[in-house]
């Protein structure tokens, strides 16, 4: 506070209230919506109050689905959805933390190659290679299978980089301490390089998370078994056709139950998401 | 930089590579390829017959105008998209950053979209701007617009960006805080002290010292609105109506996946890759600049 400015205050108040509230208004409606009958949600306006049908909706999109859309039941998808958000993160951070380990740690002919190697991957989402990497997965018979939907997320540059630039900030004495102390590579990475990364995973799990959890243009691509959706891709499955046609009380309860476990994560671990954030993309 | 101290092995280090190594030339290099290779080629519909046809696909794809029109779609899509979600993650950053009480709900409450996937994202905003049952719709219905975005396209436009602006403003607006709570306070008492106001404090000291956050969130804002929007599209529009939505990665889907047309889907996936490597490029270029600003 450098002076008081109450007329400024207020506006400052105003401003971001207006600004939660907009930014938590669909929140709200598909809260709403997800409580009530489809006559209710259909009717012109919707109310704006939740109503008495949580249970009903909900256990029924877990257990069984919707009628006129896809018929998978949500438990399922939720399911799904937590093996990709868990093996995302945990993959993404073995391989980068051994990776990067070998190219700070060591010296070895063709080390700079293979950091561009990685470096590169980071001007390939998969949004380019569509339909060559589906083709791939196809000849590998990794369609509908965990394997397929979660290994090819699991290579990185990001996260390979942020373990880099974490390990140069790791001292030289603590490499020179273990070597006269006669510990190996080996020895050196157990106890001494994962103990000082903790922070640096526990931030890069929960970005991580949150990345496996909300895929969709790839599991859309892998899955077409309905046994395999995950729940972002079922939403999308509910979505019949024109606005009459789609239960919107069974998909928003889903959408409200596929938005839980990453928001969730954002709110309980903010440090963590926050120091994730800004760290893996600088 | 490197490090002084180092290990000797022969083989540790490649086997520490290897996994990495392995699913990057598997998932990554090999479709690349794949997708070069592909583009040089004409397949018809069942890949029973390939036939080697150097640039026609490329050829082929300059001459459409729908490939013109999509790269236009892109570009508009793509800068309102970033332009709006920086200028209002900006002034609700400045805001926050200015408030003491409730500084934390009003955080909370503005950084929890970012946990919504894309395609959730499409599907609240489409319920509500629904035609026929929407809640917003029924707003402005009342208001006299005519509001249709099945049939519309300028309408469909507004919702898939009111949708991504939505779900980017978390990102954005947690980069400006971070952005704004390291400028030194010394530099804003200085100029209170020499009397200047709020607002010039603003333009003279606040938005220069912003700007390299400024930058860095504009190169990221325009990959995201490439790349990450597609989950928005395919939930809301699908590229509709009329192909008003359709930006260049969701006609890459399109036409691979919808119409089997994979010469001409590889020949776009190859020119979105030149693009990709474009702004990466920028990106890092501006990295190194930050570093010695």
């Amino acid at each position: 506070m450098i002076e008081r400015r109450p007329v400024l205050d207020v506006i400052s108040h105003a401003v971001l209230i207006g600004g939660a509230l907009v930014i938590a208004f669909p929140l709200y409606v598909a809260f709403v919506a997800s409580t009530h009958s489809l006559e209710d949600v259909m009717r012109m306006p919707m109310p704006l109050l939740p109503g008495g049908r949580f249970l009903e909706n909900y256990t029924q999109v877990l257990f069984a689905g919707t009628t006129t859309g896809s018929r998978a039941a949500v438990w399922d998808m939720l399911i799904n959805s937590t093996v990709m958000a868990l093996a995302v993160p945990v993959g993404k951070i073995t391989i980068s933390i051994l990776s990067s380990f070998a190219i700070v740690y060591f010296r070895f002919p063709l080390r700079n190659f293979f950091f561009w190697m990685i470096f590169v991957t980071l001007m390939l989402p998969v949004e380019v290679r569509i339909i060559p990497t589906f083709k791939v997965m196809a000849d590998l018979g990794l369609l509908n299978t965990y394997a397929g939907l979660t290994l090819p997320l699991i290579a990185s540059a990001t996260a390979t980089f942020l373990f880099r630039q974490f390990f140069m900030t790791i001292p030289d004495e603590l490499a020179e301490a273990a070597r006269m102390d006669g510990a190996g590579p080996v020895r050196f990475f157990w106890d001494v390089v994962i103990p000082l990364s903790k922070t640096t995973m526990a931030a890069l799990f929960v970005i991580q998370f949150i990345y496996g959890w909300n895929q969709y243009l790839w599991p859309l691509l892998i899955t077409s078994d309905e046994s395999m959706y995950t729940v972002v891709i079922g939403i999308k499955r509910m979505i019949v056709g024109g606005d009459a046609a789609n239960e919107w009380q069974l998909v928003m309860a889903t959408a409200i139950l596929a938005m839980l476990p990453p928001a969730l994560v954002v709110l309980l671990m903010q440090k963590w998401f926050v120091k994730g954030l800004v760290e893996t993309e600088k | 930089m490197e490090k002084r101290v180092t290990f000797r092995s022969a083989w540790l280090p490649y086997a520490l590579l290897a996994p990495q190594l392995a699913i990057t030339v598997v998932f990554f290099f090999w479709p690349a390829g794949q997708a070069v290779w592909y583009s040089f080629q004409l397949q018809d519909p069942f890949g029973l017959s390939t036939q080697f046809v150097w640039f026609d696909n490329f050829i082929a794809l300059f001459r459409d105008p729908h490939y013109y029109a999509s790269f236009r779609t892109t570009a508009i899509f793509t800068f309102s998209v970033a332009a709006l979600s920086i200028c209002i993650s900006l002034l609700l950053a400045v805001m926050a950053d200015r408030v003491v009480r409730f500084a934390l709900v009003y955080k909370t409450i503005l950084i929890w979209p970012y946990a919504v996937a894309a395609a959730v994202a499409g599907v609240l905003w489409s319920f509500m701007f629904a035609p026929s049952i929407g809640i917003v719709t029924f707003v402005l219905k009342a208001m006299g617009v005519d509001w249709n975005w099945i049939l519309k396209g300028d309408q469909a436009m507004l919702l898939v960006v009111i949708a991504s602006v939505w779900k980017q403003i978390p990102h954005n607006f947690l980069f400006f805080l971070a952005g704004l709570q390291s400028i030194p306070k010394s530099l804003i008492e200085a100029a209170a002290i020499d009397g200047a106001g709020p607002a010039r404090r603003f333009w003279s000291i606040v938005v220069p010292l912003l700007s390299p956050t400024t930058f860095f969130l504009l190169v990221v804002d325009l990959v995201y609105a490439f790349f990450e929007t597609f989950g928005v599209i395919d939930a809301t529009t699908m590229g509709g109506p009329a192909q008003a939505t359709q930006i260049l990665v969701y006609k890459v889907y399109h036409d691979g996946v919808k119409s089997a047309d994979i010469g001409g889907s590889s020949a776009q996936s190859v020119i979105l890759m030149i693009i990709v490597i474009a702004l990466t490029a920028i990106q890092f270029r501006f990295i190194e600049r930050k570093v010695h600003y």
